[in-house]
């Protein structure tokens, strides 16, 4: 390291210093589109003119800018595949009726309490033409809707509980059946909602400015949204890290060495690159690494949190809100097996089913997880030209490890290397139960990272999340077609 | 299967004998391989890992690789592959990125041989070189392609296909340095094995992953390849750019392909996903399958033809955990159950029909049409004399049909829909007014349903009986007038009567087109039920309705007593009786557009100038009576739901739309729908854009109102560089111009444009309304002389 580049990380420490202090001292952000992100970090991108024509372009589809886009346009390249691919999914040709798709995103959101997605498809729901009266919770809408509340709640929570029996109860003809295209619409919906609420929390999203109440339905409070989460997560992390052996985090947890915690990062990343041929894990070793991995995440538990808290606006939504996501290692006695990655994969069996019973929704998704998968500036922090390849693998697949889905080819050792404890619970609250994530969560992970490098993290736990409920939903599909 | 063909072929020397046959095995299979004597098979899955031996009646397990306290992932087969040189020789591509080589030879019980453990992701493909003992090709999730030379621990050669995931790859037979890889962008590589550092050729093959391919056993230059996009494309290699020869849809994605023996144009294939099938296809017949085994009932995941030199014996492997033998002359032809039949319209209404020739000649003894222009067109496939598997020979007739262009014509149907009132303006106002355009048109029966809408459902005190009477005596007036053409017309023999027979064949024509399965003779039938239509519709009718006082008031009507179809004596069913008969006759009218025709069917409805009469009295009767307008809406329904089956679907809904909320509950949603649906197709084929569009936005239907809110988007293309313009509607990307700027104020034009299409020049509406009331020279100062209408 030559002296130059000495003088920028002390400024880059410094930087850091006065950041954190800020942060921790000043109350909450609240303007802009998120609680998390400075507004002017969402602002200014690379790639702007690309940007501002993209969002120009959403802008004149749409009639608005929601803060969802305008934190994702910090990934203008993601966000086009996104807008895709949810325009066709909510507003394009297929099988379900327009007020449908928005009822079932507001069921999906619900799931997750997240009454900003709620307002606005509450929104959207009754500009498609919905009927005012469902909007007053389950009880007013028609079996036939109320029928997905099963898979709902799974596919939100665990969905490896899903199976072909769920879907042949759905699909049984009779009154309020559903037929295979319908349901594989409603079932990208939800995995898709569910997923993006998880960015939603994930990112701190604001709630649209100036929410528009004219359309005389009253809007869900923001009650127990992170503003002010914000304002009492500090017992609530707190508790977490008491509540669990959190001894080596608590190091990470100061400031002054963030910088080497990058720099050990790299390292490992290096380290393990060169040495993938050295030292060669028995496969044995391999599986129970995978089962190791599967085991710890339930140690990372993200705050004592209280359930019974979910306001009636949002309830109205749900039934059995008790229902939450329960560790897929900690199954007890029915020893549910591990999903085979191999076995069921998204692009030979998922892509294929969904493409036939929905058509051009695969290539949508497809493109989607492609590109959130391969997107890379190849950088890191302050370095540049490094692959990050590994690092993205690593989280795409602790997502599905936590989900119970297994990669053969891949060794789980690298999570455990790559992914520090802080950021294991951060992402395990963001993909199980997003409600819950604090600001407090968001900044004690990586501290160097660049907010658009920890807004991309939170897509890639979007879209893993997304797929792997898509995989279980579809694993039963074809189940039940065979 | 009840019949289980054996099959006994000579192989220059060793004889395949056997029969479809199959056996259980514990787990689901991945993949399979044969060894080279065609005795054996290997099994390659995630939990199993075995070999059979294939006897006369049955598999018998031989030997389970899957050795070991604790099965490690390197059993975990994605693939399997049995060295065509060496019969103790194997190879597997494990799911954890694992290459494994197996020796028969070795004395102990575990046979695994060498490990080679370099791909980073599931190895999806091993391929050994088919002349050459020591060399093994790999191709794997991460990329990459391996070439080992088993002597050696690691590998010779990678071979880099730039990032993406390699499927399949596979050696050429010819050319003893070439193979072939495909990958999950849809692209196919050939390498040349000497050098790795870059393919020798690339195509895109397939939109989506390329999941197999395989070289073509004979015709070396021939490669085939499956992809997702549910294609199997056949590529001629021998050229400088790959050219696709063949190309098989099939109905879900492609597994595997593998080439027939000793068949050239041959090729099984098998699915991924959903189907579940197995399908030798001729690729020069792509529509229908030449063969098809339908025996598995789980995916099938490896298919391979037992012997190198044998096209009739196949096995596979499926995720059902089953093992099978096919045999060929146990499968399937799906061409013996297909109808060959084909049926087109042309461009100016004529009609083309193929079937098979024995179809069409078995129905030689019937009477030839005029205006049936059949032309004795007869195919016959030539049998390929070196094709050594005979074809079903076919031959098939095809007919054409000429419409003239008089019966054709649906101008009536055309000006109704433009002269149509159907909102906007009172219920009495719309229906006098459609009245009147029926009429206009010669659609008596029509106007009269119009008029007595409005009588039925307009407030009373505006009906002027004075104008009733009038519309009632001039349509009367006319039906005796049509009737006296027919009386003429009848007895004029030949000439009418092979009219006669037109108008039928035209009905028949009509009934292929809704069931082209249903042969000939069938739709003599169908005719004749269409016929006794009316008298069904009409008992229907009589039954809904039986109000006593009304009874009373029928008898009073002599007229009713006419006993033609036993009806009680009832006013309204008379009513409807003669809504109804005047509708058949018009319709046949409207469809041969002429009155000759009523010589039909329709002739035996008596229809007197004295029952339209008793149609006024009856009007008049209910006026007095004041009866509620619910009143009379089964018989509104009858009557639009017997307009409807008539085919008048366009009277049916404008009079659905002018009723509005009278009627709508009367009709079940979903026969509303069909209709609207079927108006608005036909309202479009008509190229009436705006009419069509006026009745979706006035239908209450909810599924037919959101029509119009579907595939909105306009495309445009750049006035300056030509190309489309992606983002917005008014700045081009690609030359950073704004594509469309007002001549008169010089600002961009965000909303509707309007242009000379003289000069081209344009801008905002109101501008250009404006700039062209005073001057009539274009405001670009082009000098053109625009008009503005």
């Amino acid at each position: 390291m030559d002296f130059f580049a000495l003088v920028c990380l002390k400024y880059q420490l410094l930087q850091s210093l006065k950041k954190e202090k800020r942060v921790q001292v000043s109350p909450p952000l609240t303007r802009g589109p998120s609680a998390f992100i400075p507004e002017n970090e969402v602002m200014q991108a690379n790639g702007l003119d690309e940007r501002t024509n993209l969002l120009v372009e959403e802008y004149s589809t749409s009639g608005r800018l929601d803060n969802i886009t305008q934190v994702m346009s910090i990934h203008t390249q993601y966000l086009e595949s996104f807008l895709r691919s949810q325009f066709y999914m909510l507003r394009m040709d297929g099988p379900l009726p327009l007020p449908y798709r928005h009822y079932i995103a507001i069921m999906a959101a619900a799931r997750h309490q997240c009454s900003y997605l709620i307002n606005m498809h509450v929104d959207e729901f009754l500009k498609t033409g919905g009927i005012a009266e469902w909007l007053n919770g389950l009880e007013y809408i028609p079996q036939r809707l109320k029928n997905l509340n099963e898979i709902n709640k799974l596919l939100a929570h665990r969905p490896w509980l899903i199976t072909k029996e769920h879907i042949q109860k759905l699909v049984k003809t009779g009154e309020n059946n559903w037929s295979l295209p319908e349901l594989v619409h409603a079932v990208v919906l939800l995995a898709h909602y569910h997923a993006l609420a998880s960015f939603v929390f994930g990112s701190g999203i604001n709630p649209e400015r100036d929410p528009d109440t004219s359309n005389g339905v009253r809007l869900i409070a923001v009650n127990n949204f992170c503003v002010c989460d914000l304002a009492n997560d500090n017992n609530i992390e707190n508790a977490s890290l008491t509540s669990s052996n959190f001894g080596n985090v608590m190091v990470f947890l100061q400031i002054a060495d963030s910088l080497s915690e990058l720099e050990a990062l790299m390292e490992r990343m290096k380290r393990l690159q060169e040495d993938k041929e050295d030292e060669e894990a028995s496969q044995e070793e391999m599986a129970t690494r995978f089962e190791k991995e599967k085991k710890e995440s339930l140690l990372v538990i993200s705050g004592a949190f209280d359930d019974d808290i979910v306001s009636t606006d949002v309830s109205r939504y749900i039934e059995d809100p008790g229902f939450g996501y329960k560790d897929f290692a900690r199954r007890g006695e029915d020893h549910l097996p591990t999903f085979r990655a191999q076995d069921y994969t998204w692009e030979n069996h998922g892509f294929s089913l969904v493409n036939r019973l929905y058509s051009d929704i695969g290539h949508l998704l497809d493109e989607k997880f492609r590109m959130v998968y391969n997107l890379t500036y190849n950088t890191m922090a302050t370095h540049e030209d490094v692959d990050t390849t590994m690092l993205r693998r690593a989280l795409f697949n602790y997502v599905h490890c936590m989900y119970g889905i297994r990669y053969d080819d891949y060794d789980y050792g690298e999570v455990n290397q790559l992914l520090e404890r802080s950021l294991k619970v951060y992402i395990k609250t963001v993909t199980c139960y997003p409600e819950r994530t604090t600001k407090r969560m968001y900044d004690s992970y990586w501290r160097q990272f660049k907010h658009s490098e920890k807004v991309h993290v939170n897509l890639l736990l979007m879209e893993a999340r997304m797929q792997a409920e898509l995989l279980y939903a579809l694993r039963a599909i074809t189940r039940h077609l065979t | 299967m009840e019949k289980m063909a054996r099959v006994t072929t000579a192989l220059g020397g060793n004889t395949l004998s056997g029969r479809t046959m199959f056996c259980h095995l514990d787990a689901p299979a991945n993949a399979i391989s044969v060894c080279r004597d065609a005795a054996q098979v290997v099994v390659a899955g995630r939990n199993i890992f075995k070999i059979y031996s294939i006897e006369e009646e049955q598999f018998v397990e031989k030997l389970n690789l899957r050795v070991g306290r604790k099965p490690s992932l390197n059993f975990s087969c994605a693939d399997v592959v049995w060295h065509q040189m060496d019969e103790n020789l194997l190879a597997t591509a494990a799911t954890n990125g694992v290459v494994v080589t197996w020796n028969l030879g070795k004395p102990s019980r575990n046979k695994q041989d060498q490990l080679f453990t370099e791909h980073k992701r599931t190895v999806n493909k091993v391929c050994f070189h088919p002349t050459e003992v020591y060399m093994l090709l790999s191709g794997s999730q991460d990329g990459y392609m391996k070439c080992f030379d088993l002597r050696k621990k690691d590998s010779v050669s990678t071979f880099s296909g730039q990032s993406e995931s390699v499927r399949d790859v596979q050696f050429s037979i010819r050319d003893y340095f070439t193979f072939a890889a495909t990958f999950e962008n849809g692209n196919v590589q050939l390498w040349d094995i000497r050098r790795p550092d870059r393919y020798e050729r690339m195509f895109t093959a397939h939109n989506g992953p390329v999941f197999c391919c395989d070289w073509h056993l004979e015709d070396r230059g021939w490669l085939a390849t499956g992809g997702r996009d549910k294609m199997v494309k056949v590529w001629d290699m021998n050229t400088t750019r790959a050219k696709e020869i063949y190309c098989v849809q099939t109905i879900a994605s492609v597994a595997r392909v593998k080439w027939r023996p000793e068949c050239k144009h041959h090729i099984a294939t098998c699915s991924m996903m959903v189907d579940h099938n197995i399908y030798v296809w001729d690729v020069r017949r792509p529509f229908i399958p030449s063969a098809m085994f339908e025996e598995h009932k789980d995916v099938t995941t490896g298919i391979v033809w037992r012997h190198l030199h044998d096209p009739y014996f196949l096995l596979s492997g499926s995720k059902d955990s089953t093992l099978y033998q096919h045999i060929f002359k146990d499968a399937s032809q799906p061409i013996d159950r297909a109808n060959p039949e084909g049926l087109c319209y042309s461009l100016y209404g004529d009609l083309a029909f193929a079937a098979k020739e024995s179809l069409i000649s078995s129905d030689s003894n019937r009477k030839p049409y005029i205006g049936d222009r059949r032309h004795p067109i007869f195919f016959k496939r030539k049998l390929d004399p070196t094709e050594q598997f005979e074809y079903i020979s076919s031959s098939s007739a095809l007919s054409v049909f000429e419409t003239d262009v008089e019966s054709g014509s649906m101008d009536w149907f055309v000006h109704t829909a433009k002269q149509y009132a159907l909102a906007g303006r009172p219920l009495a106002e719309l229906c006098d007014h459609n009245a009147k355009v029926a009429k206009g048109l010669d659609r008596n029966q029509v106007a009269q349903t119009w008029t007595m809408l409005r009588i039925i459902y307009s407030s009373l005190g505006t009906v002027s009986s004075a104008n009733l009477n009038h519309s009632m005596g001039k349509g009367s007036a006319a039906l005796p007038l049509m009737n006296s053409f027919n009386l003429k017309d009848i007895p004029s023999g030949l000439g009418s009567e092979s009219r006669l027979d037109r108008s039928k064949g035209e009905s028949r024509t009509e009934n292929i087109l809704m069931d082209s399965s249903s042969t000939l003779i069938n739709n003599e039938d169908n005719e004749e039920t269409e016929g006794s239509d009316v008298p069904a519709d009409y008992l229907l009718g009589d039954v809904e309705a039986d109000e006593d006082d009304l009874y009373m008031m029928d008898h009073e009507n002599p007229h009713a007593e006419e006993q033609e179809y036993s009806l009680p004596q009832e006013a309204f069913p008379l009513r409807h009786e003669i809504v109804d008969n005047p509708s058949a006759l018009d319709h046949l009218q409207d469809k041969a557009d002429s009155p000759h025709v009523s010589g039909n069917e329709a002739e035996t409805v008596s229809l007197t100038p004295v029952e339209s009469f008793s149609l006024i009295s009856i009007s008049h009767s209910l006026y007095e009576n004041r009866l509620p307008s619910d009143f009379f809406s089964p018989i509104v329904r009858d009557t639009l739901l017997f307009y409807a089956e008539q085919g008048d679907v366009q009277t049916a809904v404008s009079v659905l739309i002018v009723l509005g909320e009278r009627i709508r509950k009367e009709i079940d949603e979903q026969t509303q729908e069909h209709w609207y649906t079927s108006y608005i197709d036909l309202l479009q084929r008509f190229q009436l854009w705006n009419i069509s569009n006026e009745v979706i936005k006035l239908s209450t239907c909810r599924a037919i109102n959101c029509l119009n809110q579907a595939s909105t988007t306009l495309h445009v293309n750049c006035s300056n560089c030509k190309r489309p313009m992606s983002n917005r509607g008014w700045i081009c990307d690609r030359c950073r111009q704004c594509a469309s700027m007002c001549a008169v104020c010089h600002h961009v034009v965000k909303g509707l444009f309007v242009w000379c299409q003289g000069c081209s020049h344009g801008g905002h509406l109101q501008h250009i309304m404006k700039w062209l009331e005073t001057s009539s020279h274009c405001p670009a100062g082009c000098g053109h002389l625009c008009e503005y209408t």
